[in-house]
């Protein structure tokens, strides 16, 4: 039943597709100058009968209707009714309605919201986009249909991955489908724009929000896996360069470079090229990356049950992009004039494009390479975060500075006064530095020089903060919290890095253990029914060899029946300064507990700074149009 | 001639260039210095050039009635089913370790027989099985 109303549901919209693309480009032969009516109507249509099918599918998951595939192997009657919603989107064939669901939001909003652009330019935004829909839409019915139907109808379903069962699921793949799809949109505006001469300011206004609107999400969502990993996966860390957290990065590179390019295309009405570069590599890299993860090429943390056909299609369907992309770039691009004095903002701001591309070529190396390595001479071997850590991180240390300075530029031309302020301000985070150095701990250069910069963009930002306070220029607020949030976010990094404890031992039930600075007790455990599954809870007792204060700390196994699954669930303590993590898993039933204790200073501050970046640009969206 | 605005902007070209050139192979060198190969207890044991000390990854499955736990680490056997070798870790294992199932190991050889492990790594599901030890296996069982 609901596999007939979902395939029914997709066809037409696939139908409306076909439509709105004959339409628009018939419309794009009338010379007047607002767009039909009856396009508007079609794309209403579109949105409302692709949301339609996505609630189908919502609704087979709430009823367990295991007469879909996908709800047969992805969720379970005795899931939570919150998993069996959030399970939706867990699996590859959800996944992708709800991609092609944003697909088509985004287009119907692109089409209402842009009324006063040029007709051209929509209707051929509108085209390609439908375009890319349809490519999604194909893949979606033949390979990897959510509404497949099975029979005999199975009683019980395969149950959701249970490390999936966490209420993070419910968030962080739609942050990053809104992210990572939504560049679809400007992917089609830029190739409307090289076909419909529609350059230069007017096509930065007309993007310029939806880039902002995507790259919110995009940092929201990339943050919010960060901080579930942490929890999740156990090892304590946040960041471990994994394949899928490289694949996320690459866009969110190019993305930042554009969002930064379109000021100066808005302003100063160049760099048109390069803008329409960074969008269509934006919406590519994102294609890629889900290419590369699908197609089971990469291993990482997100195992999709991968099958080499998807890749197939995706990688041909990203061919096609990239071939027809290239082609209307080449074909339509006119030589621009750049004139650049080198104390102007707009060199700033392509300073801060050289890094992202460095970044971007550098994370891009780092993943492709055992790929290589391996088709070419079938060797193999990964990329570990040293590399990572050792080319990205000492470019970090300039790019702080110039993101510190490089705002206060004017535009075309400045003063030195500027150059004073900041040498000023750079003397002063050395002596703050100095003084964490000499109080705290000892630590390398490259981390001394990492703080300074670090410290240096902070103090440069509050000031610019109390400035804002002063003229209250609304337009500056955003830029300052969010380049505040990312001076903040790297010194907390450091200070997390250089001041973490750590200790691996395993512990029988009853023992104590004496660590540097704790002793920690494992009094006893216990064993508890969850909603569905059983918990073997520890109990241990931590004393703080300095304070005497005592804390207890939890740590979980879960043994997740049908089938029969373990996971470990750290005991974390947050606190305002520090938090405590603690990990204990089994192996074999032995009497023996693996523990993972850390002490990992200012880890919540790491979370606020990094939501400070994202804050940032939500602000910035607030704006009205007229302020901005 | 050329004028001053041509000159510069082939300074600015040749600039460009350079810096790019200086970049990859900065980017090219640490990765060559960072990358962990991935080695079958066969080829350890064979090959005469595998560094000690240095960072690495073993796989292959851990062999039945090999583990050993005591207070300082866990020690296990990783087979290939035809060459074996000791591992010792320290931590907490993945949820999906076991006697009998595959494991990926990172760290460093002590010696041809002994690998001291940093991380363990067992990302797989109960279907799925790293390519790497899937090969190793398919070749060993013909």
């Amino acid at each position: 039943m609901l596999s007939n109303i979902g395939i029914s549901l997709l066809v037409l919209v696939l139908i409306l597709s076909f439509l709105i693309i004959y339409n628009a480009s018939l419309d794009l032969k009338i010379s007047s100058q607002s767009v039909k009516k009856n396009i508007y109507k079609l794309s209403l249509f579109q949105i409302t009968f692709i949301i339609l099918s996505f609630f189908t599918l919502i609704i087979g998951f709430i009823n367990s209707d295991f007469s879909l595939i996908n709800v047969y192997e992805n969720s379970h009657t005795a899931k939570p009714l919150f998993y069996k919603i959030a399970g939706t989107w867990g699996n590859h064939e959800g996944s992708l309605l709800l991609w092609v669901n944003i697909l088509v939001i985004f287009s119907y909003l692109f089409l209402v919201f842009n009324r006063n652009h040029d007709k051209k330019f929509r209707l051929y935004t509108l085209i390609f986009q439908n375009i890319l829909i349809l490519g999604f839409l194909f893949f979606l019915l033949l390979n990897s249909n959510p509404f497949n139907s099975i029979y005999p109808i199975p009683l019980e379903g395969l149950g959701l991955n249970p490390i999936l069962q966490d209420p993070a699921l419910a968030i962080h793949p739609p942050l990053l489908y809104v992210g990572f799809v939504g560049c679809s949109i400007y992917f089609s505006a830029a190739m409307a724009s090289l076909l419909s001469d529609y350059g230069g300011k007017l096509f930065a206004q007309s993007i310029k929000t939806w880039v902002k609107i995507s790259w919110c999400f995009q940092t929201l969502g990339i943050i919010v896996g960060s901080i579930w990993a942490y929890y999740e996966l156990g090892w304590g860390g946040f960041w471990f360069w994994d394949p899928v957290e490289n694949a996320s990065l690459l866009p969110w590179f190019a993305i930042t470079a554009l969002m930064h390019s379109l000021i100066v295309l808005e302003k100063r009405n160049t760099l048109y090229a390069w803008a329409i570069i960074l969008c269509l590599l934006t919406f590519i890299l994102s294609v890629t990356g889900t290419f590369l993860v699908r197609s089971g090429i990469l291993n990482s943390v997100h195992t999709f049950a991968s099958d080499p056909s998807r890749g197939i299609y995706i990688l041909s369907f990203l061919s096609f992009m990239i071939f027809s992309a290239l082609t209307i770039f080449f074909k339509k691009y006119k030589k621009e004039n750049y004139n650049f004095n080198l104390k102007s903002k707009e060199i700033f701001i392509l300073a801060n494009n050289w890094f992202m591309a460095f970044f971007l070529v550098t994370v891009l190396i780092g993943m492709l390479y055992p790929i290589f390595l391996d088709v070419l001479i079938n060797e193999k071997i990964s990329v570990g975060p040293p590399f990572f850590n050792i080319v990205i991180i000492p470019l970090v240390i300039p790019f702080m500075i110039l993101m510190a300075v490089g705002p206060k530029f004017g535009w075309i031309k400045s003063k030195n006064k500027i150059f004073y302020k900041a040498l000023f301000l750079i003397l002063v985070a050395g002596v703050i530095n100095l003084f964490i150095f000499y109080f705290f701990g000892k630590y390398s250069l490259l981390s001394n020089l990492i703080f300074i910069a670090a410290i240096f963009l902070i103090l440069h930002s509050l000031l610019d903060f109390k400035n804002f306070i002063n003229n209250k220029n609304k337009l500056e607020l955003p830029r300052i919290i969010s380049h505040l949030g990312f001076g903040l976010l790297v010194f907390f990094i450091g200070i997390n890095h250089q001041f973490s404890l750590e200790e691996d031992f395993n512990l029988k039930v009853g023992e104590v253990k004496k660590t540097s600075a704790y002793v920690i007790d494992f009094e006893d455990i216990s064993i508890e029914e969850g909603k569905n599954y059983k918990a073997i809870i520890g109990n241990f007792k931590l004393t703080n060899l300095k304070n005497n204060i005592v804390q207890y700390l939890n740590p979980e196994i879960r043994i997740y029946p049908n089938p029969e699954t373990l996971t470990y669930e750290a005991a974390i303590k947050t606190k305002i300064n520090s938090d405590l993590y603690l990990t204990m898993s089994n192996v074999s039933r032995s009497e023996y507990y693996n523990i993972k204790f850390q002490k990992k200073p200012f880890m919540i501050w790491i979370w606020i700074s990094a939501l400070m970046i994202t804050f940032g640009g939500f602000v910035q969206l607030t704006l009205k149009k007229n302020e901005n | 001639m050329l004028t001053k605005k041509v000159k510069n902007r082939i300074l600015f070209l040749f600039f460009i260039f350079l810096l790019s050139i200086f970049a990859i192979f900065f980017i090219i060198k640490s990765l060559n210095k960072n990358i962990l190969y991935f080695s079958s207890p066969t080829e350890i044991k064979e090959r005469e050039d595998i560094p000690f000390g240095k960072a690495m990854r073993v796989g292959g499955m851990v062999k039945k009635g090999s583990l050993i736990i005591n207070q300082k680490n866990i020690q296990f056997v990783v087979t290939d089913f035809e060459n074996e070798i000791l591992i010792s870790y320290s931590g907490t294992v993945p949820s999906l370790f076991a006697e009998e199932k595959g494991v990926v190991a990172e760290g460093s050889l002590s010696d041809k027989n002994f690998f001291i492990a940093s991380r363990i790594l067992a990302k797989h599901d109960e279907n799925y099985m790293p390519p790497e030890i899937k090969e190793i296996i398919e070749k060993n069982a013909k």
